[in-house]
C-alpha cells in the first residue's frame, strides 16, 4: 500500500466508526479543497452514498464562485445539505471591520453553534488538519466539545490504537477530525489519484496568482503562483516555506487558539 | 521551475516517530532545533514566535515553536503531543512531541501508540529519572521497538564523554531487562545545535551518527501481510441491494471465493465479492491496513465485533485472559467492577477477576499486592468478559492482542493480551465450534425462518431454587408467546432424563447438561423460542447458565432468575425476579425484554426492524 492508500484507508475507519456510533451526525464542508476530499472520502466509505447531512456555515462573504461550486455538487452528488447561517448578527452588521476575531466567532464558531443546537447533532465531521496550524496539531480523531461547544484542550481523552472516544455525557457533541494525518502536498496528490473535481480557485487563472486556502472574502488573500494544473500545485508545494494559511487573516498572533477554545473549527 | 527534469513526487514513505522522555529534558527543544536547522519550518514561523519572546520579555527558545498553547508556553512545559511533519530525503516523518511531565502520562501514552519508532530523551546534568524509565517500560508494552536514546544539554556537562558514557551503560541495563535494545545512543546539546542536524566538534570523541541520521536509519514496519488472515468486522451496511460487511484487515490478505469463519459465532460463508467506490477494475484481493467492504454468498446474519479468520489459523475465543495493563482512569480500577472492554471492533461488558501484582516502573520491581491499581500505574491482571471474545495473544498478533477498557464515558486503561486463561467452557465451545464447522444446512436459513415467524430464535433460561415460582412463570411465559402468534416451546430438563438421558445418573450432571445445550441448540436452529427449565444436579446455576449460552451461542440468551427473598443473582443475569409476584406482570417484562433485544418484532404480520446480513 502506498501512502495516500495508507491515508485513505485510516480516515475511512474514522468515518466508518462515526457513522456506527454516533445516531446524530453531520459532516462539516466549507467547499474547500480539504473538506471536498473529505467528502469524497464519506463516498469511499459508503459505497457512493453520504449517509449524513453536509453543513455549510455560509458567512455571506463566501467568494461567489464557492457557491456555484457547492450548489452543482449537491445536483451531482445528490448531497443532503444544511445552510447554517447567523442571521441576528448579519442583521446586526457583521463584518471583519468590527475585528477579526469578533467576526469569525459570530459567522462562523456561533453559526455553527446554533445549527449544532438546532439540530442535536452530537457528531460533527470536520477537515482540519494537523499540518495547518499550531492548536490542530494537538488534536484528537474524536474531540469532545462540552455543553458550550468549548474545547478542554488541557484534558483532552486517551486515544489509543484505534480506539476512540464515542461515548459522551448528554448535552456535550464530539468532533471528528479523519484528516488530521494528512498534510496539504497529501491532500493535493489524493485529488489527482482519485480525479476529485475541485474548485478553479486554486489555479492560476491567467493572473500570476491562486488561492492556496480558501475562506471569506475578505479576509483570504490569493498568493503570487504561477500554478495551473494540479501537478505545478504539487511542485509548489514541494519547495515553499511560506505557511498554508498565510494568507488568512484569523491566524495572526493567538487568534487560532482564543478561536478554536471557544469552538471554532 | 528550473530547467533541469524535476519529478512531481512528494516523499512515498511516511513514518511515525514520537519524542518520549522526562520532564524538562529537552523533548520540546530538540524538536524545534531539529526543524530549524534542516530549513523545515514555514516562513516567518521562527520570527513570530521570537517577536512573542520579546513582546513577553522572556529568552526565546525552540520549544516554542510547537507548544501552541499559551499555557504550555507560561508554564514551560508541553501539556499535550503534537504532530509535526517534515520531509527529509524521500521520506516524510510524522513527529509526535509527547509530553514529560507524569500528570500528562495519558497524553505521551497516545502519542507514542501512533509511533513507529522513539527518540528517549535524557538530561546529561540530571541524568536517569523516573519518567525516563517509565516511558522507557510504556514503550516496550505499546510495542514501539525501534528506540534511539538522545543524552541532550551535553554544553551544561562540559561534553564530557565519561558522563555520557555513564548514562548509557545505566540505561541500556535498564533497558535489557524489558528486552529493548536502543538502536542508538546520541550525545546532542538541542540548544546549542550539536548532533542535532550537523556533527559537533566538541564532541569529537562521537562516532555514531546524528539525531537526524538516526532518524534516517529507522526502518519502515514491515507489513502485517505475510501473517494469517485477521478481519474484525466494522459493520454492516445496507444501501441498496448490496449488503456489505465493512472493515480493516489488521493482517493477512483476503481474495474474492475465500472461505472465512466468523468468531465467536463460528459461522462460515464465502466471499462473493471486494466492493469498492470508485474502484476500476473492482479489486479481487485485499491485503493488512486496507479499510474494504465485502458481500458473501450465503445469508448469515453477522455483526460488528465478530472477527474473520481462515479456517486453519483461527483466533482464541475465551470469556478470561491474562493481561498486562497501564491504568489512565481517574478513578482506581477496582476488582469485581464492571467496565467495557474494547478490542479491535468488539465490544463486550468484563470485570477484573484478579489483580496479581503491580509493576513499579521505575525498577520493575513488584509493589505491595493491592485491590486497587491508581492512575499512571502499570499492572498485570486477569480479566473475565461476560461474553466469549474471538482475540490473540499480543505476541502473535499486535492489532487484535491489545484493548482498552472504557470506565463509564472515559478510555481508561489500555493492555495488551499476554495469555488464554482455561475457563471450564472451553472443551463445550470446543464442541460447539467443531459441531458448527461441520453443519449441513438446509435450504431455508435462519432470516427466512425469522421473516416468516416474526422472530428470531432465542433463549429464556430460568434460574432459581425449586419453590420460587419459576416453572410456573415458565409456562405463563411460553403461553402467552404462543397467544400472540410467537413459535416458543418449554424445554424442561425433566423431560430429557427418561429418554435421551436414560443411560445417565444424577451424579453424570455435566453430561445432562450438555446434552440439554445440545436439544437446545437443536429448536434453535427450528427458528423456536426456547423457554428453559432445568434443574442443575449439583451445578452452580451459572455454570449450568453459562455451558447452556456456550452450547446455543451465538443465539441470544435472556436470563431470568427467581428468588423468595432479595438476594444477589448470579452473574449475567439479565431479570431478577423475588418475593410475592405478579407472575402476567413478570411474563410482560420479559416480553418487553425480548422486545428491546430485538428478538420479537413489534407486531406480528409487520416488517422486523431487525436486521439480518447475508
Amino acid at each position: 500500500m502506498n501512502h495516500l492508500r495508507r491515508l485513505e484507508s485510516q480516515s475511512i475507519y474514522i468515518l466508518r466508526e462515526a457513522y456506527k456510533h454516533f445516531d446524530n451526525l453531520a459532516m462539516l464542508w466549507s467547499i474547500g479543497k480539504d473538506s471536498t476530499v473529505l467528502l469524497w472520502l464519506a463516498r469511499k466509505a459508503f459505497f457512493g452514498h453520504v449517509p449524513f447531512p453536509l453543513i455549510h456555515i455560509d458567512t455571506s462573504y463566501k467568494i461567489p464562485a464557492m457557491i456555484e461550486y457547492r450548489d452543482r455538487l449537491v445536483q451531482e452528488w445528490r448531497l443532503n445539505l444544511v445552510v447554517g447561517q447567523n442571521k441576528a448578527a448579519l442583521a446586526a452588521g457583521m463584518n471583519h471591520t468590527m475585528g477579526r476575531v469578533v467576526c469569525c466567532t459570530a459567522l462562523k464558531t456561533d453559526g455553527l453553534k446554533q445549527v449544532v443546537a438546532e439540530k442535536g447533532y452530537t457528531g460533527i465531521i470536520l477537515g482540519v488538519r494537523a499540518d495547518e496550524e499550531g492548536t490542530r496539531a494537538k488534536e484528537r480523531y474524536f474531540s469532545p466539545r462540552d455543553k458550550n461547544s468549548e474545547w478542554d484542550f488541557r484534558d483532552q481523552p486517551p486515544e489509543l490504537w484505534d480506539q476512540f472516544k464515542t461515548t459522551f455525557p448528554e448535552g456535550t457533541h464530539l468532533r471528528i477530525h479523519p484528516l488530521l494525518d494528512w498534510t496539504e502536498i497529501n491532500i493535493w496528490e489524493y485529488i489527482r489519484l482519485e480525479h476529485i473535481p475541485f474548485i478553479d480557485l486554486y489555479l492560476d487563472r491567467g493572473d500570476g496568482t491562486r488561492y492556496r486556502s480558501l475562506g471569506c472574502a475578505p479576509c483570504t488573500f490569493p498568493i503570487k503562483s504561477t500554478a495551473k494544473t494540479v501537478d505545478d500545485i504539487i511542485e509548489e508545494l514541494r519547495h515553499t516555506t511560506i505557511s498554508e494559511r498565510a494568507g488568512r487573516a484569523q491566524d495572526e498572533g493567538r487568534g487560532m487558539e482564543l478561536l478554536r477554545k471557544d469552538g471554532y473549527m | 521551475m528550473g530547467k533541469e527534469q524535476k519529478s512531481v513526487e512528494a516523499p512515498k514513505e511516511h513514518l511515525n516517530i514520537v519524542i518520549v522522555g522526562h520532564v524538562d529534558h529537552g523533548k520540546s527543544t530538540l524538536l524545534g532545533r531539529l526543524y530549524a536547522d534542516t530549513g523545515s519550518l514555514p516562513e516567518g514561523k521562527l520570527e513570530k514566535v521570537q517577536a512573542i519572546c520579546r513582546q513577553q520579555g522572556k529568552e526565546f527558545e525552540y520549544a516554542f515553536l510547537f507548544d501552541a498553547f499559551l499555557e504550555e508556553q507560561e508554564q514551560g512545559i508541553t501539556i499535550d503531543t503534537a504532530r509535526t511533519f517534515f520531509s527529509w530525503q524521500d521520506r516524510q516523518y510524522i513527529i509526535i512531541d509527547a509530553p514529560g511531565h507524569k500528570e500528562f502520562l495519558k497524553n505521551m501514552i497516545c502519542g507514542a501508540a501512533r509511533a513507529e519508532a522513539a527518540l528517549l530523551v535524557i538530561d546529561a546534568l540530571e541524568g536517569v529519572r523516573e519518567q525516563s524509565k517509565k516511558h522507557g517500560y510504556l514503550l516496550s508494552m505499546l510495542g514501539v521497538k525501534q528506540v534511539a536514546v538522545v543524552v541532550n544539554k551535553m554544553d551544561l556537562v562540559g561534553y564530557r564523554q565519561d558522563l555520557f558514557e555513564a548514562i548509557e551503560k545505566e540505561y541500556r541495563e535498564f533497558l535489557t531487562q524489558l528486552k529493548v535494545i536502543p538502536e542508538r545512543v546520541v550525545p546532542v546539546s538541542a540548544k546549542s545545535g550539536d548532533n542535532i542536524v550537523t556533527r559537533s566538534p566538541r564532541l569529537d570523541w562521537y562516532r555514531g551518527p546524528t539525531v537526524l541520521e538516526t532518524l534516517a536509519q529507522f526502518t519502515k514496519e514491515t507489513a502485517r501481510t505475510d501473517k494469517p488472515l485477521r478481519f474484525p468486522v466494522q459493520d454492516v451496511y445496507k444501501f441498496d441491494a448490496r449488503r456489505i460487511i465493512t472493515g480493516r484487515l489488521t493482517s493477512g490478505r483476503l481474495k474474492v471465493g475465500d472461505r472465512l469463519v466468523f468468531s465467536p459465532s463460528n459461522k462460515t460463508a464465502n466471499v462473493k465479492s471486494l466492493e469498492g467506490f470508485n474502484v476500476e477494475p473492482p479489486a479481487t484481493e485485499a491485503q493488512a491496513g486496507e479499510s474494504i467492504g465485502i458481500t458473501l454468498d450465503e445469508q448469515i446474519f453477522i455483526e460488528r465485533g465478530e472477527l474473520a479468520s481462515h479456517h486453519q489459523d483461527l483466533p482464541l475465543v475465551s470469556t478470561a485472559f491474562r493481561v498486562n495493563l497501564f491504568w489512565l482512569g481517574r478513578r482506581p480500577l477496582e476488582c469485581g467492577k464492571k467496565y467495557q472492554l474494547r478490542l479491535s471492533t468488539k465490544e463486550v461488558d468484563c470485570e477484573v477477576a484478579a489483580i496479581h501484582r503491580i509493576v513499579n516502573a521505575a525498577d520493575l520491581g513488584d509493589r505491595q499486592s493491592q485491590a486497587v491499581v491508581g492512575r499512571n500505574e502499570v499492572a498485570e491482571l486477569t480479566l473475565r468478559t461476560k461474553t466469549p471474545l474471538a482475540f490473540d495473544l499480543y505476541s502473535s498478533f499486535e492489532n487484535t492482542g491489545r484493548f482498552v477498557l472504557v470506565d463509564e464515558y472515559d478510555i481508561s486503561g489500555g493492555g495488551i493480551v499476554m495469555e488464554l486463561v482455561h475457563d471450564e467452557q472451553e472443551f463445550l465451545r470446543d464442541e460447539a465450534r467443531r459441531r458448527d464447522f461441520a453443519w449441513v444446512k438446509g435450504e431455508v436459513g435462519a432470516e427466512q425462518r425469522a421473516q416468516h415467524y416474526g422472530h428470531r430464535a432465542a433463549v429464556v433460561l430460568f434460574t432459581g431454587a425449586a419453590h420460587t415460582g419459576k416453572s410456573f412463570l415458565a409456562r405463563n411465559l411460553e403461553a402467552l408467546l404462543v397467544a400472540e402468534g410467537r413459535h416458543a416451546y418449554l424445554l424442561e430438563g425433566e423431560n430429557l432424563r427418561r429418554g435421551l438421558d436414560a443411560d445417565l445418573t444424577e451424579s453424570d450432571a455435566m453430561e445432562i447438561i450438555r446434552r440439554y445445550g445440545e436439544v437446545a441448540r437443536l429448536l434453535i436452529d427450528t427458528g423456536l423460542i426456547v423457554v428453559s427449565t432445568t434443574k442443575t444436579f449439583g451445578l452452580p446455576h451459572h455454570q449450568v447458565s453459562q455451558a447452556i449460552r456456550t452450547l446455543v451461542h451465538p443465539a441470544p440468551v435472556l436470563t431470568v432468575h427467581m428468588s423468595k427473598t432479595e438476594e444477589a443473582p448470579p452473574p449475567n443475569t439479565d431479570l431478577h425476579f423475588f418475593g410475592p409476584k405478579d407472575f402476567d406482570a413478570a411474563a410482560q417484562h420479559i416480553l418487553d425484554a425480548l422486545k428491546r433485544r430485538g428478538v420479537l418484532a413489534e407486531a406480528i404480520g409487520a416488517k422486523p426492524t431487525f436486521q439480518y446480513s447475508i
